[in-house]
């Protein structure tokens, strides 16, 4: 049980996060409006998650301009991969010891 | 812990599907275009008769206003698949909530383009060169490819009707001349059936 522990990421705790992720792991780069689309998150909220992951280097941000409307997209690193899958595998390794 | 490791499983799988696929194609659809298929050649086969079949009389081709008919012919049907498909498909994703135009239906288009923009080629060059008997082998074929590239990025589902098709355009081309009978069974039944099961399998 420790060991599974030892490889619960922090940063897939909240839902939103790992909704994220997954959005980020069969996409390139993904706009702000994407997210919210498909999550249906405030804003803020939104806001909130996208900077925590960015904090640990997940995922890194792009800022440029459509028009003269700013935009920002994100795209997971190769640490947030390496860290998604980690956590996928010892979900599931959790089921199985389980039963 | 158990049921939460479960539900967030359940959940990275349904958000990475619903990312990387468009699950709005209508069922309704395949089987508008089906019929429409199934009429073209009715119609077809009423204004050629018997000699439609037969691959020896081609210099009856020759004649412009026969071109002309089947081509007419052929714009009608894809007309009403068309807008049959966007029709219903659009209705669809406005029931689930999916939008029309994103990432996913881009990603399926484009993937379904290439091999039927390369097919669409071919079979201008083969009708060019006067092989007309070799039009309903490469037709279905290219779009038994199309659908299986497609395939990836829309329902699981359309990988059968991919295969059927590629099979049925590898024996027509043992039977040059029955283009017009193995198109209606490609374009027409199979897409009826299709739809039939795709409809009650995710819309009834």
């Amino acid at each position: 049980m420790s060991e599974i522990i030892q490889h619960w990421d922090k940063a897939f705790e909240n839902k939103a996060r790992l909704a994220i992720m997954s959005i980020l792991m069969v996409t390139d780069w993904a706009d702000f409006n994407r997210f919210k689309e498909q999550l249906d998150l405030t804003d803020g909220n939104l806001a909130s998650h996208l900077s925590a992951l960015e904090k640990v280097s997940y995922i890194e941000v792009r800022k440029s301009f459509i028009g003269k409307k700013p935009n920002t997209s994100y795209r997971v690193t190769a640490t947030g991969k390496k860290a998604f899958k980690q956590h996928l595998q010892s979900l599931e390794k959790f089921l199985r010891n389980q039963g | 812990m158990n049921q939460q490791a479960l539900e967030d499983l359940k959940e990275i799988r349904s958000i990475m599907d619903r990312s990387t696929r468009f699950i709005s194609l209508s069922g309704i659809s395949g089987v508008i275009a089906g019929v429409a298929a199934l009429a073209g050649a009715a119609a077809a086969y009423w204004y050629f008769q018997e000699v439609i079949f037969n691959y020896e009389s081609v210099d009856y081709w020759n004649q412009e206003a026969q071109y002309r008919f089947f081509l007419l012919d052929a714009l009608a049907v894809l007309i009403v698949a068309l807008s049959g498909g966007i029709f219903f498909t659009v209705r669809k994703a406005k029931s689930q909530g999916q939008k029309i135009w994103d990432s996913t239906s881009r990603r399926l288009l484009i993937n379904l383009s290439i091999p039927l923009a390369v097919g669409g080629y071919f079979c201008a060059v083969l009708l060019y060169m006067g092989f007309i008997g070799f039009i309903a082998p490469v037709t279905l074929t290219f779009y038994g490819l199309a659908l299986l590239n497609a395939s990836k990025y829309t329902l699981d589902d359309i990988r059968y009707l991919a295969i059927s098709e590629l099979i049925l355009g590898m024996v027509a081309l043992w039977f040059i001349g029955y283009g017009l009978l193995f198109w209606s069974i490609g374009f027409g039944v199979l897409h009826i059936v299709y739809g039939l099961v795709m409809y009650f399998k995710y819309e009834k």
